[in-house]
């Protein structure tokens, strides 16, 4: 099992670099589809059958279809190299270094090794999930869902001004 | 070796499940072909294929030895990579899902329970969904590589076509889901067992969830049709408008394996309408419990048939919709009639329940 969380988790992060370095927007898609699928593996690993389930459905199935789909659209090749600013070359890699230090940090911090093990007899099926969702967090569900609703009818009205 | 056998039993029967039923799958995919042949030139007062063997039953390997011999073509603009990604992923995506398609009834053997069935997750259904739902990249990438028109035009199509009937697609199983109260493809056939007792009638009518469910199977049945691409909606590869739509730059095995991948989504989706609305594999069974495991397969396999007969019927029946038709048909359809359905199932089983 642990073996195989580290090839999952090696496979994750390599894919999700991979998404950053590839200069053709179909590849960087591609990655992050692969991305999501290791991570539903991670969530299998976890004993979250249904969280993995949903990652691939909502996440791969549907929202990253809906990227190649205008990826496709706009028939978007290879991205044009762009000469980068003087101080984005000499500061970018050290401030992104800086960053993940300062991540790593915190999170370290905020959860020590002790508190990741995998808590026993905590079952992620969807059951468990359900009566939760429906029982203890139905008002910031439904009020989700709603928040949702609004914002594609905002889409909708942006882009039929426009029609 | 006794002990050994005992001791890696749930293993050994695994290992040697998964050939079998790939084996199987693949032979009836074959024959769904030529099936579909026979039956759609019988429709058409034709004979169909009739020279290779009798009554053209070996016209499968006859088709499948010309077709490794074709001329394995290159695009020469095309994306090379996402090129011979697109046919790979289509055929590995659709052999998927048979993996957790239970198939008959089990029964013991040496004191050990062997499920006909690779695997049973409690999430069953739904990773077949999670599973069909990548299915369309098969289709888009094949369509985007192919950097040329009809491709890419087949592959839009698709891409919203198969987003659209999706979500019928779910929501018409979840009336099937409320009555039987779990997602393993196991659980949902073993609460169809026995009989629905009508008043004072002999039970009769088994107890499959068809009889309760039927708005649900009608758009389970019409989007998965959508789902598979199939005639009347196979308006990606439409080859009045697009010559053959997103697989039109492919040739040899590449265009195989989208066509293989075609026909094993038809079998998928048959052998799930079985599971979720036809009982699955129970049927009237006699004899000790091996002999009882085969006729529930028996059972199992003449359902998957009378589905793809179904299917093919369908295709030498209706003709093509319109872009626009499919669209409106799928969203101002079936989406609210499955939402009905699923509005009248909640109620009816809060009633019953109270």
């Amino acid at each position: 099992m642990a073996a195989l969380f580290y090839i999952v988790a090696a496979l994750a992060v390599l894919a999700a670099l991979n998404v950053v370095l590839q200069r053709t927007p179909v590849y960087s898609a591609l990655s992050l589809i692969v991305v999501l699928c290791a991570l539903a593996v991670v969530y299998l690993l976890l004993d979250a059958p249904f969280m993995a389930v949903i990652q691939v459905i909502v996440y791969a199935g549907a929202i990253m279809v809906l990227f190649v789909l205008v990826i496709m659209l706009l028939n978007a090749r290879r991205e044009e190299p762009i000469d980068r600013s003087r101080m984005a070359r000499w500061l970018g890699v050290p401030l992104i270094f800086a960053l993940l230090a300062e991540l790593l940090f915190v999170i370290g911090r905020q959860f020590p090794a002790a508190s990741t093990t995998s808590a026993p007899g905590v079952e992620g099926g969807p059951a468990v999930i359900g009566h939760l969702l429906f029982e203890n967090y139905v008002l910031p569900f439904e009020v989700t869902s709603v928040l949702i609703l609004v914002a594609v009818l905002g889409a909708v009205v942006l882009a039929k001004r426009q029609v | 070796m006794a002990t050994f056998i005992d001791t890696h039993f749930a293993l050994l029967v695994t290992l040697v499940k998964i050939p079998v039923v790939l084996v199987v799958l693949l032979g009836v995919v074959a024959y769904a072909v030529w099936m579909e042949r026979k039956v759609v030139a019988h429709i058409q007062s034709r004979w169909g294929p009739y020279l290779v063997g009798p009554h053209g039953l070996l016209q499968p390997i006859a088709d499948a030895l010309k077709i490794l011999f074709k001329e394995d073509f290159f695009v020469a603009e095309a994306d090379r990579f996402v090129y011979l990604l697109a046919p790979f992923l289509a055929l590995t995506i659709s052999l998927l899902p048979i993996a957790v398609i239970p198939f008959g009834e089990s029964f013991t053997f040496r004191g050990h329970t062997v499920n006909l069935q690779i695997a049973n997750p409690d999430v069953g259904l739904l990773f077949i969904f999670a599973v069909t739902s990548l299915g369309v990249y098969g289709i888009a990438l094949a369509g985007w590589a192919s950097n040329s028109k009809y491709p890419l035009l087949g592959a839009l199509r698709s891409s919203a076509q198969m987003i659209s009937y999706e979500l019928s697609l779910g929501m018409a199983i979840v009336g099937v889901l409320m009555l039987s109260g779990t997602l393993s493809l196991h659980g949902i056939v073993a609460q169809q067992r026995g009989f629905w007792q009508l008043g004072g009638l002999p039970a009769f009518l088994p107890r499959w969830n068809i009889f309760v469910q039927p708005v649900g199977f009608l758009v389970y049945f019409i989007s998965a049709i959508a789902e598979t691409n199939r005639l009347p909606f196979d308006l990606p590869e439409g080859e009045s408008e697009l010559v053959a739509g997103f697989h039109t730059e492919y040739t040899s095995f590449k265009f195989t394996s989208f066509f293989i991948a075609e026909y094993t989504n038809m079998v998928t989706v048959s052998c799930l309408a079985t599971l979720l609305f036809f009982g699955g594999w129970l049927g009237p069974a006699f004899g000790p419990a091996p002999v009882r495991a085969l006729i529930s397969i028996f059972w199992f396999g003449l359902k998957v048939v009378c589905f793809l007969f179904i299917y093919i019927w369908i295709r030498g029946t209706i003709p093509r919709f319109r872009y626009d038709q499919l669209m409106s048909f799928g969203w101002k359809f079936l989406v609210p009639l499955s939402l009905l359905n699923i509005l009248a199932t909640g109620l009816v089983v809060t009633w019953w329940n109270a």
